[in-house]
């Protein structure tokens, strides 16, 4: 029962990762940047919601109604004013951008809020569990993240499918010059793309700190490489697929969490760095490319 | 200056210039390897962190400079260097001599690694590189005999401290150089035209059959032993290690961007100026506390946006200098004096004032 509490354990945090992964693929899939400063909007969005908690008293998830749309715009405005001058640059200009805000952040952070983690209280909701069978719960929080990272892919599946906006992504990823000659300004296109990776980045990071209790200055590096590892297991292109690597992620973590504490985020590493080398194109044969 | 004209050019590698630095070269080293006779250590032991600072950065040029792999996880193999000395230390040699030993086996380590690695591409492989370092750190502190998360120290180390200062000293000098003069001299190979050509234009450097893939693979090897090499440095003037998230810092990947970055990428000299800048940045600002982290990081995307050629690269570009020759230049031959000479010689196709390409041609590392 242990083992069966600790899958259904590890499924649901896949959730969490696939929610922090999709915005790693969208920024990836659509302007080929691989943002190395993805797992620090992450923790801007969650440190904007203890702020918010702390000094104005506003609960988590009124703060979101205001953190979300707050980072999309940041995201479209980092994108328009910083990294599409680097695009222009070449391959390396955008990956050492994304870099230096890596380390930016962070720093900053522990200067203005030193190392101490910022509470994200969510009242009973993270403690609240309901149960399946004997030994066997399934917390409410987990839960709600699942629906909430599943209804995110949908989402964005949609809006890439159906939406005017969604095609000139699609386009401006295939083939940016011909969508200018069609009257499209790619460069819009492209902030577009980058501030809904910027928003889902804070919805993530909001709900990594919620399950934490809180966020910290170093949460950031943790999250990148979480993201990173469910994008590349779940297959590079597929939104589907990083659930799918989220999930197996976070299995690995909580089966080896069963063994000892000390190992599920080296397990974690080490599956990922398996699925590199046994399977490198991902579990998930990716059929759509976003 | 004549034309160039097919069959009457040669390839000049610079030679002259390349003795000259030999030359000049051989004297700086041989006054740096006698300083610590001249210089308090609490001088010297400062231009230990300048020599390895210059390796670091020379390391990273090679990888993400000329083979066009930004890599964020070469604290892996610093790490390891580090614990390396530990390693072979306590099998009985004495901690130089370990740090050279444990260099070739993290070269080895690293042309393992580099088969996960090269499943990825561009910014998918900086973030493997990372993924790679983490979990070279949690395998490290799982080792009681290592300090586990502890960090340790040398348990056989040079009694003296100035001797150990003296030693230590000489191996961060012979390091560099051997950095220098093996990056100087792989430039100037076949190898280093398949570099910077890759540097170019991989497709194109394919396309004409450079083996890129092998390039890039001894390149990665290389730039880990050199950063292995630093590491164990690092560890010696330290005498151990502080915390295994020091050492394992990604900080560290962060000041070799920030010095090729600022010197200048893809030349050999950028990274020397860069790491003199950043040495010196390091000296009176790094008492701002972490704030010097996060103005370094904006000079990061400020140069990289808007001095993308880097210091170096900008005064070349100005003055037409190098330090280190690994170029070639397509220079005409002069003329033979009697004009009907040039009838011998293969007949160019077109006449030379209508072919475009410019007296000189030239390739600059």
């Amino acid at each position: 029962m242990v083992i069966v509490n600790a899958l259904l354990q590890g499924v649901l945090l896949g959730g969490l990762f696939a929610m922090a992964a999709l915005g790693l693929s969208i920024a990836f899939g659509i302007l080929r940047v691989v943002n190395l400063a993805h797992g620090e909007i992450m923790t801007i969005g969650a440190y904007l919601a203890a702020v918010g908690l702390s000094s104005l008293g506003v609960s988590v998830w009124v703060s979101l109604l205001a953190v979300v749309p707050l980072m999309g715009v940041v995201g479209y405005w980092v994108q328009r004013l910083l990294l599409q001058r680097a695009l222009t640059l070449g391959e390396l200009a955008p990956l050492l951008v994304t870099f230096g805000i890596a380390i930016i952040i962070p720093n900053a952070l522990i200067e203005l809020f030193t190392t101490n983690k910022q509470a994200i209280s969510t009242g009973d909701l993270a403690v609240r569990s309901i149960k399946l069978a004997d030994g066997l719960y399934v917390g409410v929080l987990p839960l709600l993240t699942m629906a909430v990272a599943i209804a995110l892919i949908a989402g964005t599946q949609l809006l890439l499918a159906r939406t005017r906006i969604g095609r000139h992504m699609r386009a401006a990823a295939d083939d940016s010059e011909t969508l200018r000659l069609l009257g499209v300004d790619h460069r819009k296109v492209y902030a577009a793309a980058m501030g809904l990776a910027f928003a889902i980045a804070a919805l993530a990071g909001v709900f990594f700190g919620m399950r934490q209790g809180g966020v910290t200055p170093f949460d950031g590096q943790l999250m990148v490489l979480f993201a990173f590892e469910a994008v590349i297991i779940g297959g590079l292109g597929s939104l589907w697929g990083t659930l799918a690597g989220g999930i197996v992620l976070g299995v690995a973590q909580t089966l080896a969490g069963v063994v000892s504490p000390e190992l599920p985020l080296l397990v974690g590493n080490l599956v990922f760095l398996a699925v590199l080398v046994l399977r490198p194109t991902g579990i998930v044969r990716s059929k759509v490319v976003v | 200056m004549a034309d160039l004209v097919p069959g009457a050019v040669r390839v000049d590698r610079l030679r002259r210039r390349m003795i000259t630095v030999q030359i000049i070269g051989a004297g700086v080293i041989l006054l740096l390897a006698m300083a610590p006779y001249v210089f308090e250590p609490s001088v010297t032991s400062q231009w230990i962190k300048l020599f390895y600072l210059i390796t670091l950065a020379t390391s990273w040029n090679l990888l993400a400079g000329f083979a066009g792999m930004v890599s964020v996880g070469q604290q892996a193999y610093i790490g390891l260097g580090a614990y390396g000395v530990f390693v072979f230390n306590d099998l009985g040699l004495d901690p130089y001599t370990s740090a050279l030993v444990a260099s070739v086996v993290i070269g080895a380590v690293a042309f393992g690694l580099s088969f996960i690695a090269f499943r990825l591409r561009g910014g998918y492989f900086a973030i493997g590189t990372w993924v790679i370092a983490e979990a070279v750190r949690q395998i490290v502190i799982r080792f009681d005999s290592l300090g586990a998360g502890r960090g340790r120290g040398i348990e056989d180390y040079t009694a003296d401290p100035v001797l150990r200062n003296l030693f230590t000293y000489w191996l961060a000098l012979g390091i560099l150089v051997a950095t220098l003069i093996g990056s100087l001299f792989l430039l100037r190979s076949r190898m280093g035209v398949a570099l910077q050509s890759i540097r170019d234009n991989e497709v194109a450097a394919r396309a004409v059959g450079v083996d890129v893939t092998r390039a890039k693979r001894i390149v990665f090897v290389l730039a880990a032993v050199m950063a292995a090499l630093a590491g164990s440095v690092i560890c010696l003037q330290q005498i151990g290690v502080q915390s295994p998230s020091q050492i394992f810092s990604v900080s560290f990947s962060a000041f070799m961007v920030f010095m090729v970055l600022i010197g200048g990428i893809g030349t050999l000299e950028g990274p020397i100026i860069g790491a003199v800048v950043y040495y010196v940045m390091d000296l009176y600002f790094s008492q701002m506390g972490l704030w010097y982290l996060v103005v370094l990081g904006c000079l990061a995307i400020v140069v990289t946006l808007f001095l993308p050629r880097g210091l170096w690269g900008e005064l070349r570009a100005r003055f037409d200098i190098t330090l280190f020759p690994v170029g070639h230049r397509v220079v005409a031959l002069p003329r033979p004096a009697e004009p009907d000479a040039s009838a011998s010689a293969p007949a160019p196709r077109t006449s030379p004032r209508t072919d475009a390409t410019a007296t000189t041609a030239s390739t600059e590392g």
